[in-house]
This record gives C-alpha cells, sequence and structure tokens, in this order.
C-alpha cells in the first residue's frame, strides 16, 4: 500500500520534471551555471564581478535562469561542479584559479557538459580556458602610481604567494619604474595558503609597514584582505589601487583607481556563445587589447586623476596594444627580470 | 640609515605589536579566568569571531561602536554560558564543547551575514562614526621633537584606540582580582582542588560559571576590537586563529597575568617584525620568502617552550567537571 504510493508519487514527479524539463527547452536550449569563488558571492571583488557584469546582464537580457552555486569552501566545488553537471547544466562557469582541479574531475566524469574556467588552463576537450594579462592592467595602474606618488615610494600586497598573484606585482613594478626610473616599489605577500585572501587586518598592518616605510600609493592583489589594505590607506590619508572589480566607490577620495578585470564579460561571453552554438574549448588570452583588463575612472577618482596623468596612462596603453611596450609576464619564466 | 631612524623603525614595530598584541591580551585574559577555575576555553576563537560579527553588525546598523561593543559582549556571554552549561551543569567534555562552539560561530556569523547584508557573510564597511578612533595623547605633537623619548611618546605610547589602552590596563588589574581578592583566591582554589572549596561551603559550580562568564565579556571585548577597532567591517573567520594563538600564550605565561601579557606581546613582535622583514634583502641570504616568514612564530613557539620556559603546570583540576558524590 505504502509502496505503490511512492511508486505514484516518484512516477508523478518523473513526469512534473519532464515536462518541466520540456517547457525549459521551449524557451532555451541551454541550462547555464555558475560557480562562485569560496570567498563568497558578493566579495566586493571578483565574484561580484562575475555575477554583476555577466550572470545578472545574460539574465536580465536574455530571460533565462543561470544557476548559481556558492560554495563555502574549497571541498564543496567539486562537489557542486559534478551535480550541475549531472542535472544537466551547461556551460558550466568555474570562477577562479583555485577550481582548477575540481574542472578537471568534473570534465572528465561529464564530457558532455560544458565548462569555462576563469583564470587557470586546464586541457580538456571540453573545457574552455579564459586567462588575462593581469600584468599588463597592473602596468598602466603602476604608471599612475608613479605618477601620483610624492615621496616615489609605492607598496604592492598580494594575496596568496603564488606566480598569478606575482603577475600583478611585476607588471605594476614594470609600470612604475617606465614612468618613473629611481621610483622604489614595496612588495609583500599576505601569507602562503589560501586564508591569505581573507585576512583584511593583516592587510591593514602591511599597509601600515609599507606606509612607514615612505609609501603613498598601495595597489593590493588580494581579494577580501584588500578591503584591510583600502581602509589602512583611506585613515591615513594615503592612496590605495583595487583590484578585479571596480573598486573606486569603496574609499572615495583615497582610492586612486582599480586595475579591472573583466572576468564577468568572459562569463557573458561563454554563456551567449552557448546560446549561439558557437563555444568552442580552448584557451582565451584576454589583455589590453580584447578589453580584458582596463584602469578604471569614474565620478569616484575623477578628483584624483588630472587631465595630464589620465593622457598619459591612456597613451601608454595605446603603446602596449599596438605592441610598442611589451609587459613582461612573471609566469612565463617565473621571475621579475625584465 | 643613521640612528634616528632605527630608532624610529623599532617604534614603530613597537607600535604594531601592541596593536596585534591587543587581542591576544583579552582572549589570554579571558582564558586565564576559565581555566584557573578549571574549565578549559578553547572557544576562544568563537566568542571573539561571533563577538566581532554582532560588533561589526550593530556598528552598521546603530552606528554607536559603544552599543556595538556592548552587543558582542552579550552575544559571548551567551557562547561562554552555552560552555558552561554543557560543561559545568552537565560535566561535558570542555574539549568538545570549545570546539563545537568555534565551529557554530564560524558558520553561523557566514550564514547570519548573507541573510542579513547580502555580500557573502561580509558586513558592510563602517564610517569612522561606528568605530573606535586613535586617540592622540596630550602634547604628542608639540612633544614630537624631542629626541629619542619625542618619537617614543608620539608613535608608540600615544595614537591607539581607547580598546588598546584598555586591554593593557587591565592586565593588573587581573593581577589583582586573582592574587589580592577573595575572588581570587577561591578561584585560583576552585581550579586547584575544588572539593576542598566545596567542603567550605562555596558553591563549585556558581564560582566557575562566574569564571565562565568573565571570559564571555572579555571576549566581547576583543572580538570588538578586531572587527570595529582594527578593522572596519566583519569578513569571515577574521580572527584568523587569535584564540589558538592566546592559548598558546597561555601556556608561555604559566597561566599567570604578567607571564601571558609577555607572552602575547611576543607574538606580537614576532607578527610585526615579520611583516618588516618580508621582502628585505637580507645580506647574504637575499629576500626571505613569505613561507618561511610566517613559519618563524611557530618554530620560535617550540623552540623556546622546549628550551627557555621550563615546565609549565597546568591548574591541577583544569578539564575535570566537579561531580559532588557518586
Amino acid at each position: 500500500m505504502k509502496k505503490t504510493a511512492i511508486n505514484k508519487l516518484v512516477k508523478g514527479l518523473t513526469v512534473a520534471l519532464a515536462t518541466g524539463a520540456v517547457s525549459m527547452s521551449a524557451l532555451a536550449d541551454i541550462k547555464p551555471a555558475v560557480v562562485y569563488s569560496d570567498a563568497g558571492k558578493f566579495d566586493k571583488s571578483f565574484s561580484e564581478a562575475v555575477w554583476n557584469n555577466g550572470v545578472k546582464r545574460f539574465m536580465d537580457e536574455t530571460g533565462i535562469e543561470v544557476k548559481e552555486a556558492e560554495p563555502t569552501n574549497l571541498a564543496q566545488v567539486e562537489q557542486y561542479m559534478k551535480r550541475l553537471a549531472k542535472r544537466g547544466h551547461s556551460p558550466i562557469v568555474a570562477v577562479g584559479f583555485s577550481q582548477a582541479n575540481a574542472v578537471a574531475a568534473a570534465a572528465k566524469e561529464y564530457p558532455d557538459a560544458q565548462f569555462t574556467l576563469i583564470d587557470m588552463v586546464v586541457p580538456e576537450p571540453n573545457v574552455q580556458n579564459v586567462v588575462f594579462k593581469e600584468h599588463e592592467g597592473s602596468f598602466l595602474v603602476g604608471v599612475l602610481a608613479a605618477m601620483k606618488s610624492d615621496s616615489d615610494v609605492i607598496g604592492f600586497v598580494g594575496g596568496m604567494d603564488i606566480p598569478l598573484i606575482s603577475r600583478f606585482g611585476c607588471g605594476y613594478e614594470q609600470g612604475a619604474k617606465y614612468q618613473n626610473a629611481d621610483i622604489k616599489v614595496i612588495h609583500n605577500m599576505t601569507g602562503s595558503t589560501p586564508a591569505a585572501f581573507g585576512n583584511p587586518s593583516k592587510g591593514a598592518e602591511l599597509t601600515r609597514s609599507q606606509m612607514e616605510s615612505g609609501a603613498d600609493v598601495i595597489f593590493a592583489a588580494a581579494g577580501g584582505t584588500g578591503n584591510g589594505v583600502y581602509q589602512a590607506a583611506a585613515d591615513a590619508g594615503k592612496y590605495a589601487i583595487g583590484v578585479d572589480s571596480n573598486q573606486n566607490h569603496l574609499h572615495p577620495g583615497t582610492m586612486l583607481t582599480s586595475m579591472v578585470k573583466r572576468v564577468g564579460e568572459a562569463a557573458y561571453q561563454s554563456y551567449s556563445a552557448a546560446k549561439d552554438g558557437s563555444w568552442a574549448p580552448g584557451v582565451q588570452v584576454m589583455g589590453l587589447a580584447e578589453g580584458g583588463v582596463d584602469w578604471a575612472l569614474d565620478e569616484h577618482n575623477r578628483g584624483l586623476v588630472t587631465q595630464q596623468m589620465e593622457a598619459r596612462v591612456n597613451d601608454v596603453k595605446a603603446k602596449i596594444i599596438a605592441g610598442e611596450i611589451v609587459v613582461h609576464d612573471y609566469m612565463s619564466d617565473n621571475t621579475c627580470n625584465y | 640609515m643613521d640612528f634616528s631612524d632605527l630608532w624610529l623603525t623599532f617604534l614603530l614595530t613597537l607600535d604594531a605589536t601592541l596593536r596585534l598584541a591587543t587581542p591576544l591580551v583579552l582572549a589570554a585574559m579571558a582564558g586565564l579566568f576559565s581555566e584557573r577555575s578549571g574549565v578549559v576555553d578553547i572557544g576562544l576563537e568563537g566568542k571573539m569571531l561571533a563577538a566581532c560579527f554582532t560588533s561589526a553588525s550593530v556598528a552598521y546598523v546603530t552606528g554607536s561602536p559603544w552599543l556595538a561593543m556592548f552587543a558582542a559582549i552579550g552575544v559571548s556571554m551567551v557562547f561562554a554560558l552555552i560552555h558552561g552549561f554543557a560543561t559545568i551543569t552537565h560535566k561535558g567534555d570542555q574539549i568538545v564543547s570549545g570546539v563545537a562552539l568555534n565551529i557554530l560561530a564560524s558558520g553561523l556569523t557566514i550564514i547570519l551575514g548573507l541573510s542579513w547584508f547580502r555580500q557573502g557573510g561580509q558586513t558592510p564597511s563602517l564610517t569612522q562614526e561606528g568605530r573606535f578612533l586613535s586617540i592622540e595623547l596630550p602634547g604628542a605633537d608639540l612633544l614630537a621633537n624631542v629626541p629619542v623619548l619625542g618619537p617614543l611618546y608620539k608613535e608608540l605610547l600615544s595614537g591607539h584606540n581607547i580598546l588598546v589602552y584598555l586591554a593593557f590596563a587591565l592586565v593588573p588589574v587581573v593581577w589583582w582580582v586573582l592574587y589580592r581578592t577573595r575572588f581570587g583566591l577561591r578561584l585560583r582554589a576552585v581550579g586547584e582542588n575544588p572539593k576542598a572549596v566545596d567542603t567550605a561551603g562555596i558553591s563549585v559550580n556558581g564560582l566557575r560559571y562566574r569564571a565562565v562568564l568573565i571570559g564571555g565579556v572579555l571576549c566581547g571585548i576583543a572580538g570588538s576590537y578586531i572587527a570595529i577597532a582594527h578593522n572596519a567591517a566583519f569578513t569571515r573567520d577574521m580572527t584568523a586563529g587569535a584564540g589558538y594563538i592566546a592559548l598558546a600564550a597561555l601556556i608561555f605565561g604559566k597561566w599567570r597575568p604578567i607571564g601571558v601579557l609577555f607572552a602575547c606581546l611576543l607574538f606580537g613582535f614576532l607578527q610585526s617584525f615579520a611583516m618588516r622583514i618580508e621582502g628585505v634583502p637580507v645580506p647574504g641570504i637575499g629576500a626571505i620568502p613569505v613561507q618561511l616568514i610566517e613559519a618563524v612564530p611557530y618554530i620560535l613557539t617550540v623552540v623556546l617552550l622546549a628550551g627557555f620556559i621550563g615546565k609549565a603546570i597546568p591548574p591541577k583540576a583544569i578539564g575535570k567537571p566537579y561531580v559532588k558524590e557518586r
């Protein structure tokens, strides 16, 4: 008696699911999804950019629902990824280098699903890899920092000590030295574990120690740790440079600019391509020329950037795009000898 | 680099030491009360984290740092009461209860933060009104040009927020309470030999509850310092192990207020020194990698514990729930 009831229920559910799926496919052919980084969807930085400029934009424009997963630790990432693939979601956008292993595992297990991995390369036939030329964007903000600095000392606070973060620091230093060969750049890394992306106390202390050494512009590429950096700079009336998202609004008046990484654009393009049927695996490199990285100028930092500075930075930007300036990529040889 | 530059660098390192040691001192004093009464308090971390979240949330909503701190103290005391209820009233395992509270705090703060503020478990950044700001001591600028002592006063002693001064002023108070009052005597006795205290007609459970609650108050202040004085928002797991380091300092200082204070200052100094030495080229070695820098405090802890501190003897009845009759 009970068993048949359950059977009926299961059958009913299956039918409901099937009709649901049918009506879904009538609306759209794709079931896109996203797995945010474990720093959280609204991290004011990386994941938030994916949401604002990618997921939300795609949903608003097309009306297609993007299934979102918000893991709170790395262990959950692979589970989410596989569950989404199992339920037929594709393409699945994976946000951040730390999801590479999870993508590799899920891509092997579900060869029919499409994955878009941001910031890292996994050589699988159903994975699209989007990487950015962070060194080019960092070069630009380095030029600006060198122009703004009165003390000829500027600082860099990185998150976890990995080549990807050193790429920011190395590009920044090259830009600063390009503008002013005598400038001193202080480099600090917050730590050697992923926790280094979420330690604002240490970020603030590193910033204070850099400011004590004379730094008056500090660039943070450190996720949530950056919030401490910007706060410490604002408290001391010094300048800070944001990263990934446009973070100029966090402390108007002391946020000099932000090195914007268009991660949202990458997610949006992946969904759009899947919708048009033009989605392709492989590696996409997005630099200044492709609009993948840039510097941010808006109403919040307009007063800090003079016409002359703006012209200079845009001039350098044009030169990089034209190939007249070649920015050394730290990850090409894991050194910063340029 | 001449002498005055070196002196200034040294002072600024000590200045950061005070800022970094403040939450350690507060948490270690909280642990001191609790453990001296015989209740292991591994939940310092969780209580601080809950206090961080509460203070940042309340400060954001009301704009008052004092209100935020009192709310944080309240929440931290609730956590302390849960710990007390589990381990004193129901004689549960103190380590298990403490660890459970840590996990609870870590998860609960993120979930509440997500649903209240929708910012990935963070709280919105506070404006200056919602924070404890640094206080310039009188005459700091006036004396700044006096050689040697001027910078000492201006850079090291002046310019901290009120909670830093409070934390360091607290240490002699704790010493006085513990060694010069009747409550302190009974508290120490209940951690060494609860049976004797009980025979004298004093409630063992009552004393332990009071000790645990005092610990709650101090953790509440420590959490408020981290979230709304040192920083300006709550971020997930922002205590970053300070509670465990405070426990280590407790052992280091042999459960005595003054010893614990110096242990906390040592840990604070190691952290601030590490930040300054990182990336600076050292003659003959080159730049020291961040991995080694991170390990130095722990290596030193092991070496000091093994070779220099001597035997640290915990309170005799620590970790044992008191059973009146069998």
